[in-house]
């Protein structure tokens, strides 16, 4: 679905993506992990075009990216900080994205639900806490039934009780054959949630497998400890 | 697109800072006419607040919103959206909601005090400015990262415009007094917005000293259909050009 | 012997006086009368006759009038001059041209072709005339104690060469020159060495040249005149004892276009004057003991030009407002004095309530002096750095003349 083909990306002295490259597919669920500053965020916004890498190329669905837009529509995308309009209420912002969006198709609700957003609705942006916030993002980013999830530090910032709802709609979509893109660097969390691992480092691509792989190779069960071993070992 | 530029000035309307720059522009305007026993004397202080507050206020404050906005048109570029239709509506938004302000604030005013061709002026001159201020604004920002460096740099630009550029001119008048300048001003004040702004309002209120001789050259530039055509094109150029380059700059910019 | 004289002398007079009253008498000229044309008329008349001129077209080449003749039209007859004549020749005392509409004079530079012509005469009067497409007008060489009254003339030709003067009056005195309208002439009038005469209630607008323009001219009453939208306005040149009441001067714009330019005046008195939208109100040059009192000055573009020439000039009571600039000059040696004006760009106090400013008034600013000498800066007008200067001025003067000031500033208009 997405392919990633020597993707480089230099911010002044800082190399924040050195040739990476990837192959994401229907119904996987990709971990994008590595320490603060390895490339990540970056990987992940140069797939939604908010950063425009200076060689390689990002194809969607067999097509390049570059200066598209339209396949953004089968995105949906968490952000690490999600901030909105100040003045605008939670149900202005809802219904702000359904405009933009424009989907015929029935919308997902089930977070909002889920987070008891729609009690909130009428709570302006500039008085909500972080993790509302949060919760928000996450709405929004399964609102539209987007064919691709990319979701970036999603549980940062949210309470162990939402955090876990979080993480049961992902797995959910998951398995409706959707392709999400996790990154943290919380890895307990990804334990039960993902099929593949990315790990980067210094904008590296250090080294992917699926978590099958992982685990029969280092013999670990644990993906940190998995993860560990592989960083002592190769 | 439109629907963007909705949601942007609903934002902006809704923020404290227009509203009192508003109520500050009417405030001011109707002290200036009624404290005056002349209404050309109200006329006058408010060309200052036209040619010094707009520009000022158009400037910082589109800075400042674009920076606070940055989370937002972050949220909408990763939306299927064009990036050139997000810039355009955060700028039409600012332009049209500066614009409701100036009409609001000093048009109201200019058109019970001084309904004639030099109200109109005034009102078509200060919309002008504000949206070619808004304009600028954009393509400061969109050029400087940091919020505080971005601040900087529009009260530079602001400082410019309405004090050093004109100190230039001075001193270059000084300078080649001997040489017929008239002709050159003319080019010279097209490169300055508030100039050329002022200019056209100069040839409605101080129409009897600007017959003088050097005075009929630019009444007889700016005067005619020609000038005046010339002059709102380069006004449109002040617009355009900056929001052009901006949102070129934008479309590869990384956010 | 004696007695017989006498009688003998009291009868001539009486035989003349009776000879005078019966031969005045009445010509008809028209196409429904004997005398078809107006030279017939005029050959006809004896002096103290009426010629009456019936509506109609006369191609008359000249009109000489060498007698007493009362010339009247009727409905205005129109005397064309096809572009090659003077229309009328006024060479006697006390003749009367009433009532004609007179176009086409020739145009010739030499001879100063003018529509109506008076030549070495006496209380000539010439009145309720319509002169259209003459080279000058109605011109007055030696008149003495002529009247020129409700005459309209208008002019379309374009270029001073190809244009005369209104009213034109050269070696006069006592001339009264009322109610005149002229529009479109080089001048709409000029005198030249006229003396002792009163110029009232006159319109000279939209002239070429000047509104008005007079040289050598003394002991002249000016009233209720209005000159306005004239190329320069109006010229006042070498001449004394000038007086200028209630006149009009408006809307002359243009770098030598004054609202009245004095130059080389003495004595002048200028009292209830209108100043409005000139581009100079008044230029001074040379000016010398003038008394100017509660004249109005509105929307100038500099209210007075002053020039270091000018000596002993008294501004008193008159009001400036909304002037571009108030006062401009051009060295700092001031020998005039402006007291209790109203200014509306004053910025001073009254805390004696006295309804005179406690500090003086400097109408002079750094911008218009700045102006006088780099002209082109008029560009930088009202921004910002030129208020500053102006400001920086105020407080230290440096630049703008030291004693050129209104020491009592009214507070309020006044009048």
């Amino acid at each position: 679905m997405i392919i990633a083909t020597n993707i480089s990306k230099q911010f002044g002295k800082l190399k924040a993506l050195d040739h990476v490259s990837t192959t994401c597919s229907k119904g996987e669920c990709i971990a994008l992990i590595g320490p603060n500053g390895s490339g990540k965020t970056t990987f992940i916004k140069s797939i939604l075009g908010m950063v425009v890498p200076d060689s390689g190329t990002i194809e969607f669905k067999g097509k390049n990216i570059r200066n598209q837009w339209q396949y953004r529509d089968e995105i949906g995308y968490m952000p690490q900080i999600g901030r909105y309009p100040d003045n605008m209420t939670i149900g202005q912002v809802l219904d702000m994205m359904t405009d933009i969006r424009n989907k015929k198709t029935a919308l997902d609700d089930d977070l909002i639900q889920a987070f008891s957003l729609h009690n909130l609705l009428d709570k302006r942006m500039r008085t909500l806490s972080g993790g509302t916030r949060q919760k928000i993002s996450a709405a929004l980013a399964f609102l539209f039934d987007p064919a691709v999830l990319i979701l970036d530090e999603p549980t940062a910032g949210l309470d162990p009780v939402s955090s876990e709802l979080l993480k049961e709609k992902i797995i959910a979509e998951k398995e409706k054959g959707k392709l999400v893109l996790i990154t943290s660097h919380v890895l307990s969390e990804l334990d039960d949630l993902v099929t593949r691992i990315i790990y980067m480092q210094d904008g590296k691509l250090l080294f992917q497998k699926s978590i099958e792989d992982l685990k029969q190779d280092t013999g670990e069960n644990k993906l940190s400890k998995a993860i560990a071993w592989v960083m002592t070992n190769e | 697109m439109t629907k963007i530029i909705k949601y942007v000035i609903a934002d902006i309307l809704r923020n404290r800072m227009v509203l009192v720059y508003t109520l500050f522009l009417l405030a001011s305007s109707f002290t200036v006419f009624s404290l005056e026993d002349n209404s050309s004397k109200g006329l006058l202080s408010l060309l200052n607040i036209i040619l010094i507050v707009v520009p000022l206020v158009s400037l910082i404050f589109s800075t400042i919103y674009v920076y606070n906005s940055a989370e937002f048109v972050e949220l909408l570029v990763s939306q299927p959206l064009k990036r050139k239709s997000i810039w355009l509506s955060l700028f039409s938004g600012l332009a049209a909601s500066l614009s409701i302000a100036f009409l609001i604030g000093a048009g109201i005013p200019l058109l019970i005090y001084q309904a004639n061709m030099i109200g109109f002026t005034m009102i078509m001159v200060g919309i002008m400015l504000s949206i070619i201020f808004v304009s600028i604004a954009l393509l400061a920002t969109v050029n400087t990262r940091d919020k505080a460096k971005g601040i900087g740099v529009a009260v530079m630009l602001w400082l410019y415009f309405s004090l050093l550029f004109d100190g230039f001119v001075l001193f270059l008048l000084f300078q080649f007094a001997d040489y017929p300048l008239e002709k050159p001003m003319i080019a010279v004040s097209a490169l300055n917005p508030i100039d050329l702004s002022r200019i056209l309002i100069l040839l409605q209120l101080d129409v009897s000293a600007m017959m003088g001789y050097t005075g009929a050259v630019f009444k007889d530039f700016f005067g005619t259909s020609t000038g005046l055509i010339f002059s709102v094109t380069i006004l449109f150029l002040w617009i355009a050009l900056p929001v052009w380059f901006s949102t070129r700059q934008f479309n590869t910019k990384d956010l | 012997m004696g007695g017989r004289a006498e009688v003998k002398h009291c009868l001539f007079i009486l035989s003349l006086f009776f000879c005078y009253a019966t031969s005045a008498k009445t010509i008809h000229v028209g196409s429904s009368h004997p005398y078809k044309t107006v030279t017939a008329g005029l050959e006809a008349a004896l002096a103290g006759d009426t010629v009456l001129v019936d509506a109609g077209h006369y191609k008359e080449k000249n009109l000489v009038i060498n007698k007493r003749i009362f010339l009247i039209g009727i409905n205005y007859p129109v005397l064309d001059g096809e572009k090659k004549y003077e229309i009328i020749s006024i060479m006697a005392d006390a003749v009367v041209v009433d009532g004609f509409k007179i176009i086409g004079s020739g145009i010739s530079s030499l001879q100063d072709l003018s529509g109506i012509k008076i030549y070495d005469s006496k209380k000539v009067i010439v009145k309720n005339n319509i002169l259209e497409d003459t080279f000058f007008g109605i011109y007055t060489q030696n008149g003495v104690d002529c009247t020129i009254e409700n005459n309209r003339l208008i002019s379309s030709s374009k270029g001073e060469q190809q244009n005369g003067n209104g009213i034109h009056c050269w070696k006069s005195e006592g001339m009264r020159i009322i109610g005149n309208q002229v529009t479109g002439h080089r001048d709409g009038i000029y005198l030249e060495f006229v003396t002792n005469s009163i110029i009232w209630r006159n319109t000279s607008i939209k002239n070429v040249r000047y509104g008005l323009h007079f040289m050598f001219s003394n002991d002249d009453t000016y009233v209720a005149n209005v000159f306005s939208n004239n190329g320069s306005g109006v010229s006042v040149m070498f001449s004394q004892r000038i007086k200028m009441l209630s006149n009009y001067f408006e809307e002359n714009w243009g770098d030598a276009a004054y609202g009245i330019l004095l130059k080389e005046i003495s004595d002048g008195y200028m009292e209830g004057n209108h100043f409005r939208k000139n581009t100079s109100a008044i230029y001074m040059e040379g000016a010398n003991r003038i008394l100017m009192k509660r004249n109005t000055f509105e929307n100038n573009g500099w209210a007075l030009k002053i020039q270091a020439s000018c000596m002993d000039v008294v501004l008193e009571q008159n009001n400036f407002v909304g002037n571009t600039f108030d006062v401009g000059t051009n060295g700092s040696l001031v020998l005039n004095r402006f007291t209790n004006n109203y200014w509306d760009k004053y910025e001073g106090y009254d805390l004696d309530k006295d309804k005179i400013g406690d500090i003086p008034y400097r109408p002079v600013s750094m911008f218009s002096m700045i102006v006088e000498k780099y002209p082109t800066a008029m560009i930088l007008f009202r921004t910002f750095i030129t208020a500053l200067l102006d400001k920086t001025e105020k407080i230290l003067p440096s630049l703008t003349p030291e004693n050129l000031k209104d020491t009592a500033p009214l507070m309020k208009k006044a009048f």
